[in-house]
């Protein structure tokens, strides 16, 4: 079995993600992750059309948007399961090629779906470890991998689970979400990507995802977030990134927006209040 | 355990329960139910079907299933039977392999069919269940022998028949309580001195205890003589060949990253594949576990029978199946382990022990069993149903 993910493709982009922003990011360093002009068809249908987009390092970027506005196009491509049909994917100043699950994974891009991918049959180490499992002579080393669990959730102050050799069907949603993206932070993610991570919980389960979060960030993680939730996007992001009709219309630090802008923003992809990045298409 | 069981998992409890409740029921009805001769001629009778359940398991833990594994099973056994027949006059050496590998290479085929072209394995084996049983016809009958080719191999016929020596047994039996107490210990100081969470020290002693208890008493039962008119002692060489391959399928089942893929695909298969694991290759491997399996299974069935004929033996996946299943083994996928079959087999085989020494017809026998099945399915069922409406 071979799950050591391949060496990215990575090439110096042409232009420094920097000079080229569209998106109004002021930044003076280099983004983790920079989108320009990427584009995704499928046949005829244009799911998502031009955007650019920059994701710094250690913040948490909410992107947000109406249903079927391309947001999970959007995170699919940045995952590599679908590669962009234009545009250029620039991760660190460097124009990756050949896209794909395994060089997002070599990147260090994890992606936290909404189903969350886990096995309800195997306990919480052995969800952890899946794919990824340490050995000793041949054999699965299981005080290792528990230890390292037991260290990992310590850290994300993920204090909610009893112990790691539970099965995560015994598991809360909240809890379930907690250990889906301490494994995608246990893989040396560097961009923690998460698709409506507070859907159907609790108020205190979604109080412990979104303090999950914002603990991932200040240990230097970039987040980017879908959510349709805008109370959560406000109280956990530092910017965000609005699509509608497939195209970023707005990005930007999250003190430009409020909410009737970011509603304005999804439901007709303008607003007065706030600078837009492109046209919206009729 | 009712957390466990509203968690999908019944455990083995019920089971071991269910199984002294038969052994105290047959005891009471029939003194010589518990003698040394009939438990040693219950173990040997139940190791055809430990050995098919454990070849069943395979599959089962992926969510899907082999119709056909009392057929190719024996097919395999077919195979090695002629090849040691003074017609060929092959050697054991290379028959009995040649029997496994024929099963191993059907187990195969499934797999592929299954992985690759995507065809639901209850349709793939039963159409293997048809087509094999005529390829087990034609086999047997071709040999001219009538119908029936029996076994003219000492090693092959020594498989079921044949015993260790009382001293060997002893051995056997202390060696292995031995290995088994070193390593729950070992595992429980490791997780101590880890500083990790560990079982209670009084359980892990009630745990040794109970091993070496058991280990004494069956090596006392295979060792007291249960000949009529010549001395019979010593373990039968099936119930090693039984433990060997219960030792090794739980190795891989728990130790190996195969057992852990093959166990998590039956969870959720999509979320292995997510995380970069090749699951059709996890899959095709478990179908040709469940071939080497069976291949031993077929083996020691021929033995059994001192042959093979050409009447195939259409209930014996159901046992296989059945096996599995009353052990505590899902139907639905993810949850098994290789001692599920043993238990399941141990139950089985005391069914029909138990119902012959009270002179029960083989129809009460059939409905015992298919009872016991559908309670255990029952369970099963009402536990994952429980579990996902948590």
């Amino acid at each position: 079995m071979d799950t050591t993910p391949e060496s990215p493709n990575l090439t110096a982009s042409s232009r420094g993600p920097s000079e080229q922003s569209g998106s109004g990011v002021a930044s003076s360093s280099v983004p983790l992750l920079s989108l320009r002009g990427v584009s995704k068809n499928f046949g005829p249908v244009q799911a998502i059309q031009g955007v650019n987009l920059d994701v710094p390092d250690g913040q948490v970027t909410a992107l947000i948007g109406d249903n079927g506005a391309g947001k999970s196009v959007l995170i699919k491509t940045i995952s590599g399961i679908w590669p962009p049909s234009e545009g250029k994917i620039i991760w660190k100043g460097e124009e990756v090629h050949d896209h794909s699950p395994r060089t997002a994974t070599a990147l260090g891009i994890a992606t936290v779906y909404q189903d969350l991918a886990l096995c309800d049959n195997l306990d919480i180490v052995q969800n952890m470890y899946l794919g990824r499992e340490e050995t000793k002579f041949g054999a699965l080393d299981e005080i290792k991998m528990e230890l390292a669990t037991n260290q990992l959730l310590k850290d994300l102050s993920v204090s909610t689970v009893k112990s790691v050799r539970q099965l995560v069907a015994s598991l809360s949603g909240g809890q379930r979400q907690a250990i889906a993206v301490a494994r995608a932070v246990m893989r040396d993610s560097r961009l923690v990507i998460l698709d409506e991570p507070t859907a159907a919980l609790g108020v205190s389960q979604t109080r412990q995802v979104l303090e999950l979060i914002r603990t991932l960030s200040s240990r230097g993680i970039a987040v980017l977030v879908i959510s349709h939730n805008l109370n959560d996007v406000f109280s956990v992001a530092d910017r965000i990134a609005v699509m509608h009709l497939g195209s970023l219309v707005s990005n930007g630090p999250i003190s430009d927006y409020d909410t009737n802008s970011a509603v304005e923003l999804i439901t007709t992809g303008q607003s007065s209040r706030v600078p837009t990045t492109l046209a919206p298409s009729s | 355990m009712y957390k466990r069981l509203r968690q999908g998992d019944s455990g083995m409890v019920p089971v071991v329960i269910g199984l002294l409740l038969l052994v105290t029921y047959f005891q009471i009805r029939n003194a010589a139910f518990l003698s040394s001769g009939n438990l040693v001629n219950l173990f040997v009778q139940a190791t055809i079907f430990i050995l098919l359940g454990m070849a069943e398991i395979w599959v089962l833990l992926l969510g899907e299933i082999d119709l056909s594994i009392g057929i190719t099973s024996v097919l395999g056994g077919a195979v090695a039977v002629i090849l040691v027949d003074p017609q060929f006059h092959v050697s054991w050496f290379l028959a009995l392999p040649a029997g496994i590998l024929v099963v191993t290479l059907i187990g195969a085929l499934y797999g592929m069919v299954v992985v690759r072209l995507n065809v639901p394995s209850f349709i793939v084996t039963l159409a293997g269940f048809l087509a094999f049983q005529g390829v087990l016809i034609y086999v047997v009958d071709s040999q001219g022998t009538g119908g029936t080719i029996p076994v003219h191999e000492k090693v092959l016929y020594n498989l079921v028949y044949g015993n260790l020596t009382p001293l060997w047994t002893w051995i056997l039996a202390i060696v292995g309580v031995a290995i088994m107490c070193y390593r729950i210990i070992k595992r429980d100081m490791n997780r101590r001195s880890s500083g990790l969470v560990t079982e209670p020290m009084a359980y892990v002693i009630i745990k040794v205890v109970l091993l070496v208890a058991v280990g004494l008493i069956l090596a006392k039962i295979f060792d007291a003589n249960r000949g009529t008119f010549i001395v019979l002692r010593g373990m039968p060489f099936a119930i090693p060949i039984d433990i060997g391959v219960l030792v090794i399928g739980t190795f891989i089942l728990t130790r190996t990253k195969a057992g852990r893929y093959i166990n998590a695909i039956g969870g959720n298969s999509e979320a292995v594949r997510r995380a970069g694991v090749r699951v059709n290759r996890y899959r095709l491997l478990a179908f040709i576990l469940t071939g080497i399996t069976g291949g031993i299974g077929g083996l020691l069935y021929v033995s059994q029978l001192n042959g093979v004929n050409d009447g195939p033996p259409s209930t014996l996946t159901l046992y296989a199946i059945a096996a599995a299943v009353i052990g505590g083994t899902s139907l639905f996928g993810g949850r098994g382990k290789m001692i599920h079959a043993v238990v399941g087999g141990l139950i089985i085989a005391t069914i029909y022990n138990g119902m012959a020494l009270l002179s029960m017809g083989a129809s009460t026998q059939y409905i015992v069993t298919g009872i016991v099945l559908l309670a255990a399915v029952t369970v099963d069922s009402v536990a994952r149903r429980n579990s996902a409406t948590r």
